[in-house]
């Protein structure tokens, strides 16, 4: 196991520069999931950290040693890519060993290890199959275990799930991450769910236009994104965004027809009075309040558990999520509130956290 | 709602009988078959069934035959030329095989790099192929001429390598290899293009994977590449060994069988005693006799090569 240290990394194609200088540490045994939209940077940087890419600029350190120039095969790395690259010519068993094959390890070695590892992830009966003959989820299983098997300094996963079914990504899931608190091996995750990122990650970097926007625990990403594109990224259903104008009294919005309404804001800057701002405030923040703002609701959608709101309110669509059940249908008016202590203000002008 | 459904009148169609019958599944099948199997029949039944009676005749040109039974085998038996063209047939088969797919297959995979002007050169591997082969057999002549021989000059005049030039076709030996370095040259651009489309099918996180895995080049090619087409190389390889084995154009337009008819292969051989000879009789048997190295050959791919157990899905426990 070791750590991994990413400086002023900078990857070009040609003129076109994908990747502008990044930095990420990632401590020994940690789980960091890189997560952004498609065309981000964030599989390139994954696979630079692989020695799949060349690096343009900058230093990855595995350990205290830089690999740059360290082909893939002495990176003492293992990586599960999003379609598994499975061997189709060789049984789960084979597919396992081959590393250690290709090393000359002794069988003995090779058979304990693929059976432990097989052991671990369930593969047991099926060490005699070819990846024709498994299922989506079995294959995934066998590409994991093929990176076990060689005992990495780090794992990297491409995308692992992107492949599955919905129900099927969610037992994954939580199977990645119960593997990981098991081996507690470094490990840097790819994906664009941001599900995926918030309930598995130790670390969240969330990466757009080649730069890191944010990195941070889940949680503190959710609740102090530093801009707005780390507001909207996490959190399903996104968080509802208003534009408007910070004053003393609140946050003023301007409707359609030329009408002011205000919203009540927590505190704020002072100096930051009358400045052209967006006020985010997440679906599950919003509160029905008799004395509130009157809203008219536009669609219900029940849940189970709680029910999602979409609702007109001063000019806007908002996306509420209320844990008691609304019986209100489409076309009437309920009244809501903002919960003042957890809106978020951005500036207008540059995205940034006010 | 049931009652409703039943009271819908169901119109009846009055069909002439010429609708009812190409209603009939049986008689659409057969009509539907009938162009091709036409076809079959008389471009590929009849001539084969027709080779295969005059081998047991002794049929010459504008004479009908008699059916002689085994009489034509037998002879061929103890006809040395013929034996020279099975063992010549074999070498050139084996020989121009085994060079056709070394070459070729080191081509497409140097194909199946980025190169620049990709496909340009693509392009250019097929001309051999393209060629019509008598002209090209006519510039092999040229270049196997004892005289204007082009490598000849090179070796003798430009390198000095050697001092006399070389009798290409006029002895055995030599007239033998020059053709089988002929087949080569024509047969690589199909074994390339072949394999180069094989070599395209296997993802690259396959050579990916098995870089982290620690695998170098040749572990690469050996582990990842050569399995993975293995099934595309049998087909092909199949195919190249039906050709070169039933080969006429290139050993006919060059050397016409000879010097003194140690070049022959069976099919320019039955070519050469069935119609310049006229014993159709006899140039059928050899025809004839190549039919069970071909089968041989197909059942050989068939089993040996075809499909893996990894090809195929879950039936296959």
């Amino acid at each position: 196991m070791a750590s991994v240290q990413i400086a002023d990394v900078r990857k070009a194609y040609g003129s076109t520069q994908v990747i502008h200088g990044v930095d990420i540490d990632i401590n020994d045994g940690e789980f960091v999931i890189l997560v952004g939209p498609s065309g981000c940077g964030k599989s390139t940087l994954l696979r630079m950290i692989a020695g799949l890419e060349n690096i343009s600029g900058g230093e990855i350190r595995i350990g205290p040693r830089v690999v740059n120039d360290v082909p893939p095969k002495e990176r003492d790395i293992a990586m599960v890519f999003q379609n598994y690259a499975l061997y189709p010519h060789m049984t789960v068993a084979d597919n396992m060993a081959f590393s250690m094959k290709l090393r000359n390890a002794p069988k003995a070695e090779i058979d304990e290890r693929v059976s432990k590892a097989a052991g671990i992830l369930g593969l047991t009966n099926l060490l005699d199959r070819y990846p024709r003959q498994l299922s989506g989820g079995q294959r995934q299983r066998v590409a994991m275990g093929r990176a076990i098997v060689r005992d990495p300094q780090v794992f990297l996963f491409d995308e692992p799930l992107s492949n599955l079914d919905a129900k099927l990504r969610v037992q994954m899931r939580t199977e990645i991450k119960e593997l990981h608190q098991r081996l507690k091996t470094t490990t840097v995750y790819v994906t664009h769910d941001q599900i995926e990122a918030m309930t598995m990650a130790d670390k969240i970097v969330v990466m757009h236009d080649g730069i890191v926007e944010q990195m941070g625990a889940p949680l503190e990403l959710y609740d102090h994104p530093n801009n707005l594109f780390v507001a909207t990224f996490i959190g399903s259903p996104a968080m509802n965004l208003l534009k408007g104008t910070i004053t003393a009294d609140g946050f003023e919005t301007v409707l359609a027809d030329g009408a002011k309404a205000l919203w009540p804001i927590g505190k704020h800057p002072a100096d930051s009075n009358g400045k052209a701002a967006v006020m985010g405030i997440r679906p599950e923040h919003l509160m029905l309040d008799p004395n509130g703002l009157a809203a008219e609701v536009v669609v219900v959608e029940p849940m189970g558990s709680e029910t999602q709101v979409v609702v007109r309110c001063g000019g806007q669509d908002l996306t509420c999520i209320f844990r008691e059940r609304i019986t209100a249908k489409p076309g009437e008016t309920i009244r809501i509130r903002p919960d003042t202590s957890v809106t978020h203000l951005f500036d207008a002008a540059t995205g940034k956290r006010i | 709602m049931t009652i409703a459904a039943e009271a819908r009148p169901v119109p009846q169609l009055s069909q002439s009988w010429l609708v009812r019958l190409f209603d009939y599944k049986p008689f659409l099948i057969f009509i539907c078959l009938l162009p091709a199997m036409g076809l079959l029949l008389v471009f590929l039944s009849y001539p084969l069934g027709l080779g295969i009676w005059l081998a047991f005749t002794d049929t010459r040109i504008g004479r009908g035959g008699y059916f002689i039974g085994f009489e034509n085998f037998e002879s061929l038996w103890h006809d040395p030329v013929f034996i020279t063209s099975v063992w010549n047939t074999l070498l050139y088969t084996g020989v121009a095989t085994v060079g056709k797919f070394a070459l070729g297959l080191w081509l497409a995979l140097l194909l199946n790099n980025h190169l620049p002007f990709k496909s340009l050169l693509r392009a250019l591997i097929l001309v051999p192929w393209i060629v019509p082969t008598v002209l090209s057999a006519i510039a092999f002549w040229w270049i196997y001429d004892p005289q204007f021989s082009i490598i000849s000059y090179i070796l003798v005049d430009v390198l000095g390598w050697r001092d006399t030039y070389i009798d290409f076709l006029g002895s055995p030996w030599p007239a033998r290899w020059s053709l089988i370095a002929a087949n080569i040259w024509r047969g690589i651009p199909f074994v390339a293009i072949s394999l180069l489309a094989g070599l395209q099918t296997i993802s690259p996180a396959l050579y990916e994977a098995a870089m982290l895995d620690g695998a170098n080049a040749w572990q690469r090619f050996r582990h990842v590449t050569l399995p993975m087409l293995m099934p595309i190389l049998a087909v092909v390889l199949t195919f190249s060994v039906l050709f070169t084995f039933t080969d006429f154009q290139l050993v006919y337009a060059i050397t016409r069988g000879g010097p003194i008819n140690s070049t022959h292969l069976m099919a320019t051989l039955a070519f050469q005693r069935g119609i310049p000879g006229g014993q159709l009789g006899e140039g059928a048997a050899i025809a004839v006799a190549m039919i069970p190295f071909l089968v041989l050959a197909t059942l050989f791919s068939y089993f040996a090569l075809a499909r893996r157990k990894w090809q195929q899905g879950e039936d296959n426990d």
